[in-house]
């Protein structure tokens, strides 16, 4: 068992001023406990009284190991542990590690799973945004948002459940396609879904919008400017709240997001206050991709008809022996993708999200290296936060939306 | 025909002790305000509207380890955080129980590497496992009741 020990204040020292070593200024440690950092994040604060004068986070609380273990797995098992970097999005990690592998091994995907895909990659989108608003409104004080956001990310949760059997770590989207065809209820489900939702997203608005202590605690916090956006290389709603309409479904479609008409809601003022207001329509956004998605979802097959990448369909194994062996044959050995590297990247619900991937002609994967937002994001914390309230970083941390397992990997 | 007959009548009911703590303990169980990865939002959605954990008595989540009874390892452990969950642990009070919530806490689950603890057992004792990957929150529920009814079968002289 390797050596396991606690880090301590000693190895940040290089990061802290003078003026805290001296005693001038007081350091103060938050995390990796604490209920207001949305997991295991710690951040080592230099406080000049009430003011925080820097922010050190310190991440890697959850360092998972995912990619140093994609090496040793084949193509499709190491999609088992995407779903967990970022857990609020499990679907659009599929989405973007399936959108490598068929980047690499040059795999079509036919039209209807690109339709559920997009359905399925915006209701995640939906259900991570419901999940974000609750947590960091309960930071804020507003204690209801949190069992109201709640209640309508069950009926996301309900229709992945009814799709793949899982709730949360689904794997549904496989290289070539997805799993399997979604159920007939789907249809009438998510549509009984966007029947409800645009009345609950009012019903957010009108607990908000009017509330004081939220608008006070929001309002001209946490300024971000567009140049410090494009310095530390940050995107998602944080760069859409600084006034940059950056969105990679738009500027780089995938899976035929160029077909969906939608619009990519931007606030110029780079405050907490922009980054909810973002966030809030992006979920009506969502909403109006899923029934564009669902008005036009064409039939037919959901996986690629190609063989030596994807399994063929249970009933054919029975009646064809080429079905047979293609079955065992991916299912021991897997397939084995030309050499190359790729890149493929989505818009995930925090930003943007990539995976890189060197094939060198075997069946598992030479590298893995996933891209995330969360760790882009999380520089921004110290710039955010200078010069406010220790009682500001709560909102402004929330506002960024970290989720530590996108972070730390 | 004892105490309990003539008492009964006057709405008085007796009891051992032992049963009396047990049954306090159960019904004010304080879990701590701590998520680790994916499984701290199955515990989530536990606490929230749909699942309620608070019928159970235990809608008060406590962020101090010091006010808390029960510690739920909810997510992989890695071995930075490791020393953290430990110290968490001490600073709690006893009577104290840890459930190991989802298949990484229990066991490493899916990640058998150099990062992620191989079950959160190593570092301190578990009471209770819950097998899923994240569990549902029935499934989280069931463990805390599957708890309670250990903490009721505990004997007077087990008490430090």
């Amino acid at each position: 068992m390797t050596d396991i020990r606690e880090v301590s204040v000693d190895e940040l020292r290089h990061l802290v001023s003078d003026r805290a070593m001296s005693g001038e200024t007081m350091l103060l440690n938050m995390g990796p406990q604490h209920p207001s950092t949305h997991g295991v994040l710690r951040l080592l604060l230099e406080l000049d009284g009430e003011v925080v004068v820097n922010v050190i986070p310190d991440i890697g609380f959850l360092h998972t190991g995912v990619e140093k273990t994609a090496e040793s797995k084949n193509y499709q098992q190491a999609e088992v542990m995407t779903d967990r970097l970022d857990y609020l999005n499990p679907m659009g990690n599929n989405l973007t590690y399936c959108l490598a592998v068929e980047k690499l091994t040059e795999l079509d995907v036919p039209p209807r799973a690109q339709a559920i895909r997009v359905i399925l990659a915006e209701l995640q989108r939906i259900s991570s945004h419901l999940l974000w608003l609750g947590t960091s409104a309960l930071d804020l004080g507003a204690m209801s948002m949190f069992l109201y956001c709640m209640r309508e990310r069950e009926l996301v949760l309900n229709i992945f459940e009814l799709v793949s059997g899982q709730r949360m770590m689904t794997t549904f989207i496989r290289p070539g396609g997805l799993w399997r065809d979604v159920p007939v209820e789907f249809e009438t489900t998510v549509r009984d879904f966007l029947k409800a939702m645009p009345r609950r997203i009012q019903e957010y608005d009108d607990l908000l919008e009017k509330n004081e202590i939220f608008l006070d605690r929001t309002k001209g916090i946490g300024i971000l400017t567009k140049e410090d956006c494009f310095q530390y290389g940050l995107s998602g709603p944080v760069i859409r709240g600084s006034g940059v309409a950056h969105d990679l479904r738009k500027k780089q479609p995938y899976s035929g997001y160029d077909l969906y008409d939608f619009d990519i809601p931007t606030h110029p003022e780079g405050d907490v206050y922009a980054r909810y207001r973002v966030r809030v329509e992006e979920m009506t956004q969502s909403l109006r991709i899923i029934e564009q998605g669902l008005n036009k979802l064409p039939y037919g097959p959901v996986r690629s008809n190609n063989r030596k990448y994807v399994p063929p369909p249970r009933s054919e194994i029975g009646v064809s022996m080429e079905a047979l062996i293609h079955h065992f044959k991916l299912w021991t050995e897997g397939f084995t993708p030309p050499t190359g590297h790729v890149y493929a990247a989505t818009e995930s619900p925090r930003g943007e999200l990539g995976v890189y991937m060197e094939s060198d002609g075997t069946a598992k994967p030479y590298r893995v290296h996933l891209v995330t937002p969360t760790f882009a994001n999380l520089q921004a914390v110290p710039v955010m936060s200078r010069k406010h309230y220790i009682a500001d970083l709560i909102g402004i941390v929330g506002s960024i939306d970290i989720v530590l397992g996108d972070a730390d990997r | 025909m004892g105490l309990e007959q003539k008492a009964g009548n006057m709405g008085i009911v007796t009891t051992s002790l032992e049963k009396a703590v047990n049954w306090s303990r159960t019904n004010a169980m304080w879990p701590m305000l701590f998520g680790l990865a994916c499984c701290a939002i199955e515990m989530m959605a536990a606490q929230a509207a749909d699942y309620d954990m608070s019928r159970f008595g235990m809608e008060l989540m406590r962020a101090s380890p010091r006010q808390s009874d029960l510690m739920i390892v909810a997510g992989r452990v890695s071995r930075k955080m490791a020393p953290v969950v430990r110290k968490l642990y001490d600073q709690m009070p006893a009577p104290k129980w840890v459930i190991a919530m989802g298949d990484c806490a229990s066991c490493g689950g899916i990640f058998n590497n150099y990062a992620i603890l191989q079950g959160v057992d190593e570092i301190i004792p578990v009471d209770v496992y819950v097998a899923g990957c994240p569990p549902r929150p029935e499934g989280l529920i069931h463990g805390v009741l599957t708890l309670h009814e250990k903490v009721r079968k505990e004997k007077i002289k087990d008490w430090a």
